[in-house]
């Protein structure tokens, strides 16, 4: 058996150690929100957080992520950290890094932001002094509609957004 | 607008005191490689409907697929605007729905009649408001731009109006007042005179008891309360959570799943397929199923379908083309266009005569290769056939379109298939019902199973067997008489493809002489966003600019020369310009050039900034893009279509390519067919300009045309070297200005 804790649930699959986790995401789970875009971790789409960390789930075997957190578009909100959850006036069901995308009506046909979604919020996370041109620079997730001149502008308003908060912190 | 007058206003009563009103038209059919389903029909028609319930509740049924383009609210907006109804009391519903398809028969005496009995349709007691949407759908493409110009503008816009004429009548009858009395605002309806107010919900049961005005007036643009602002998307909530169903996220019970590999050459058939016996032994394979050309595994997880899937081998017939290659196929091209047979595309004057008495000549040939698509989501049809039907979940441009042809595939009348549609994963053309092998392959390999099946194709598979951008050459020759004024433009191209004005020039040149030579291949080609205009903008409006080059002159001014009859291209290019600090130099190592052309009812005009990296690779810098849309519905999201436009032509124009070898692709998937990331993607300025008075324009497609010939233009300027085939990344450019030129890596 495969034990896998996915949006905090845990989870015992009777399936193969090499089935990529995205498979067992969507296919044995029925986690749909993660997506299968190439399938040799080329676009990103599948992005899912591994214990905090960005990786493309159709090249991770689930027996590479037993005994972590593995947190995926769905659950996002819910184990979004200290700094993320109710900052927005949007809405506290989502994260900072969502509601940007709200606000700068990033999403077009859609299909690639949840991975796109997964890897910003882990590179700001993982990155916390990384300016625009850094996250810019190792964000490697295809989108085919072309939204990225918003994500570089919500990507800027997230860092001064988190920058100014962080200083508020510390101030306090 | 090309739409003939064959259009009506429908209204009716529903059960429960709910106003409904429809309207629809008919038009040519844009598609001139339509499949036979349309081509009998030979029409398409655009429907609206609203409804207005007791509760005060609008609701707008919109015919379009849902790609990115942000037609769910656009067009709703469109309709509620000429309501004057409350945007916040306005629900939105992508029609079709379930059970919609049951009755055929009235759709087809619809369609053969242009009148059509909402009454009967109630005493079927079906909802007759998403069934008469979903039926006049019928043959409704989302493709050439052209959703808000067409159905926004002729069917949303008087569904909306009509309804609120209907309303305002019901209020005037019931209080006793003149209609030029009545006030409407904000799904309210008012009489100031003797202090009346009454919602839309409390009129809709007697202004449903109305025949709909035939022509009901519509605003003026200063009257407009939604139409201009830039409200939010309502698809988008739903695509930052996960929660957004595309095609591929359809989960019917008991459903299993194909993986699929097709005969690699196109026009291949399956012969045989050796290890069979070992693949069934595999974990969840529950069979292998063998097509024309074709062979499939279906399994219970699609990751065993797909590793299963490699340990078969499929063995398919060889063809006449299991040697050609793209060099082949550019051969092909250059004899045809030495010698093959000429179809007149367009002739003004002599131009032969006018460039023999020419005093300087100007010769070019271009070229561009095959394009794929590669939409985000891998090509994916669902399909279950029970009780002598069948129920299809998939994400398409034509979702009554593709109904027709699974019914075809699988032998059944088009009222035994059921269609629940999906968001798409990317359109961009891939998903029109004349690019459907998808469909009929996961028809094929469903129609053995009683259970539903999901068809997924590999990004491998979609690479390989898309519909492509066609391959394209073009050869030009300009001449120029004493006063250095163009006198003669030549032009013999490869394949007329639509739009078919695709190759003809803005330019006021009294010789004009283009020509089309066919030089078919066996690579299956569609509609790539922009059709023609993405290959031959970047022909014509690079070989506009050896021109303005070559005359030693200013490649804006140029151009503006002769365009002295057209005000709106000329103002494209100024503003696109003037904001891109044309007349003042850029910064040291860098440089621009300007691009112009006008398609789907739209003028873009795009100026680029490039630079060069230390390899000596192209790098875009910023992008200013100035698009005259005669006038726009949704600022933010027009804005966004002109982005995404651009940055899927400058993807092809740097990085795209497939190539054939020995019959077949040779890219595969995103590591050799590679797309553009953020970190080259260019600073992107939009301008969007009205002209009071035109036509809405389109915004899907018109961005992506210009910016390929933008880009190599600036090269040009940037390093003395004419870029006359694409892609950009087979280049090396040396980045020094003494060192000019370029060399094919």
């Amino acid at each position: 058996m495969i034990e896998l804790t996915i949006n905090g649930q845990q989870h015992s699959l009777d399936i193969e150690p090499e089935m990529p986790l995205l498979w067992a995401l969507r296919n044995e789970l029925g986690l749909t929100g993660t997506k299968f875009g190439c399938g040799i971790a080329a676009c990103g789409a599948c992005t899912v957080h591994v214990d905090g960390r960005a990786v493309r789930s159709c090249v991770t075997p689930v027996s590479a992520v037993q005994n972590t957190n593995v947190t995926t578009i769905e659950g996002l909100a819910h184990s979004a950290t200290s700094h993320s959850a109710g900052q927005s006036s949007v809405s506290a069901a989502r994260t900072d890094v969502q509601n940007a995308w709200i606000e700068h009506q990033i999403p077009q046909c859609g299909y690639c932001q949840s991975g796109m979604i997964m890897a910003v919020s882990a590179l700001l996370d993982s990155q916390p002094d990384a300016n625009e041109e850094a996250i810019k620079n190792s964000l490697s997730n295809v989108c085919r509609c072309g939204t990225y001149p918003r994500i570089s502008r919500a990507v800027r308003d997230l860092i001064a957004a988190r920058q100014t908060s962080r200083s508020q912190e510390e101030t306090v | 607008m090309k739409l003939n007058r064959r259009r009506f206003l429908l209204g009716t009563a529903l059960a429960g005191g709910a106003l409904l009103v429809g309207y629809a038209a008919s038009r040519p059919s844009r598609q001139s490689l339509a499949n036979e389903n349309h081509a009998a029909q030979g029409q398409t028609f655009l429907t609206t409907w609203l409804r207005i319930d007791p509760d005060n509740q609008v609701t707008v049924i919109v015919p379009h697929s849902e790609m990115g383009q942000g037609v769910l609210t656009s067009l709703p907006m469109m309709a509620a605007d000429e309501l004057d109804a409350d945007w916040n009391l306005v629900r939105v519903e992508q029609a079709p729905v379930d059970d919609l398809f049951a009755n055929g028969v009235l759709i087809k005496g619809f369609a053969a009649s242009m009148g059509f009995s909402v009454p009967a349709l109630l005493d079927r007691g079906m909802d007759a408001l998403t069934l008469k949407a979903a039926e006049i759908m019928n043959m409704q493409i989302t493709g050439g731009s052209s959703s808000v110009r067409f159905t926004g503008e002729m069917g949303m816009r008087t569904a909306g109006a009509a309804a609120r004429q209907m309303l305002v009548r019901a209020a005037a009858e019931q209080w006793q007042v003149r209609e030029d009395e009545i006030q409407v605002a904000n799904s309210v309806i008012s009489h100031p005179g003797s202090n009346r107010t009454a919602t839309f919900g409390e009129m809709a049961a007697l202004a449903a008891t109305y025949e709909p005005p035939r022509s009901p007036v519509l605003k003026r643009p200063e009257q407009f309360t939604l139409m201009g602002r830039s409200l939010p998307r309502v698809d988008i909530p739903a695509k930052v959570d996960g929660t957004a169903q595309f095609g591929i996220d359809a989960r019917p019970e008991g459903m299993l799943y194909a993986a699929v590999t097709t005969a690699p050459v196109f026009g291949g058939q399956l012969q045989r397929v050796e290890n069979i016996d070992a693949v069934m032994q595999r974990r969840g394979v529950v069979r292998v199923v063998e097509l024309e050309d074709a062979v499939a595994v279906v399994a219970d997880n699609y990751w065993r379908a797909s590793e299963a899937l490699k340990q078969l081998v499929p063995h398919f017939t060889s063809t006449e083309h299991d040697q050609r290659s793209s060099a082949d196929i550019f051969a092909e091209y250059d004899a045809a266009l030495e010698s093959g047979e000429r179809n007149e595309d367009v002739a003004v004057g002599d131009a032969s005569g006018a460039l023999q008495s020419a005093a300087s000549v100007v010769d070019a040939s271009y070229r561009v290769p095959y394009l794929a698509h590669a939409a985000m989501e891998p090509m994916n049809c669902t399909v279950h056939f029970a009780n002598g039907r069948c129920e299809v979940w998939t994400g398409t441009q034509d979702n009554l379109g593709i109904r027709g042809q699974v019914a075809s595939a699988a032998g059944l009348d088009e009222t035994e298939v059921t269609v629940h549609p999906f968001y798409l994963g990317g359109g961009f053309g891939r998903r029109l019902p004349t690019s459907t092998n998808t469909i009929i392959q996961a028809t094929q390999i469903a129609r053995q199973f009683d259970v539903p099946v999901q068809t997924l194709w590999s990004r491998e598979e979609d690479t390989r067997h898309d519909y492509y951008r066609p391959a394209v050459a073009s050869r030009f020759r300009a001449g120029f008489d004493n006063d250095g004024k163009l006198i003669a433009w030549e032009n013999a191209y490869i394949g007329k493809n639509e739009p078919a004005e695709a190759a003809h020039i803005a330019y006021q040149i009294p010789n004009q002489k283009i020509d089309y030579v066919e030089s078919p291949t066996h690579v299956p080609f569609g509609a790539w966003r922009s059709v023609a205009h993405s290959q031959h903008t970047f022909f014509l409006e690079s070989f506009t600019d050896e021109l303005a080059w070559q005359q030693q002159r200013d490649p804006l001014q140029f151009r503006l020369d002769y365009l002295s009859d057209k005000p709106r291209h000329q103002r494209v290019l100024r503003e696109a310009a003037s904001r891109a600090g044309w007349n003042t130099p850029p910064q040291a190592g860098r440089a621009r050039g300007i691009a112009l052309q006008e398609s789907f009812g739209s003028i873009v005009a795009e100026v680029a900034e490039v630079s060069l990296t230390e390899a000596g690779e192209v790098k875009v810098e910023k992008v200013v893009c100035a698009i005259d849309c005669g006038r726009v519905v949704h600022p933010d999201n027009a804005a966004s279509q002109v982005e995404s436009g651009i940055i899927y032509g400058l993807t092809a124009a740097l990085y795209g390519q497939i190539t054939i070898e020995e019959g077949k692709v040779k890219e595969s998937n995103f590591h050799d067919y590679p797309m553009l990331h953020l970190a080259q993607s260019p600073e992107i300025e939009v301008i969007i300009l009205e002209t009071e008075g035109a036509p809405v324009g389109g915004l899907g497609e018109p961005a992506t045309p210009p910016i390929a010939a933008a880009v190599t233009n600036a090269l040009y300027a940037l390093t003395g070297q004419r870029v006359r085939e694409l892609p950009l990344r087979h280049y090396q450019f040396l980045p020094t200005p003494e060192e000019r030129g370029a060399n094919r890596a």
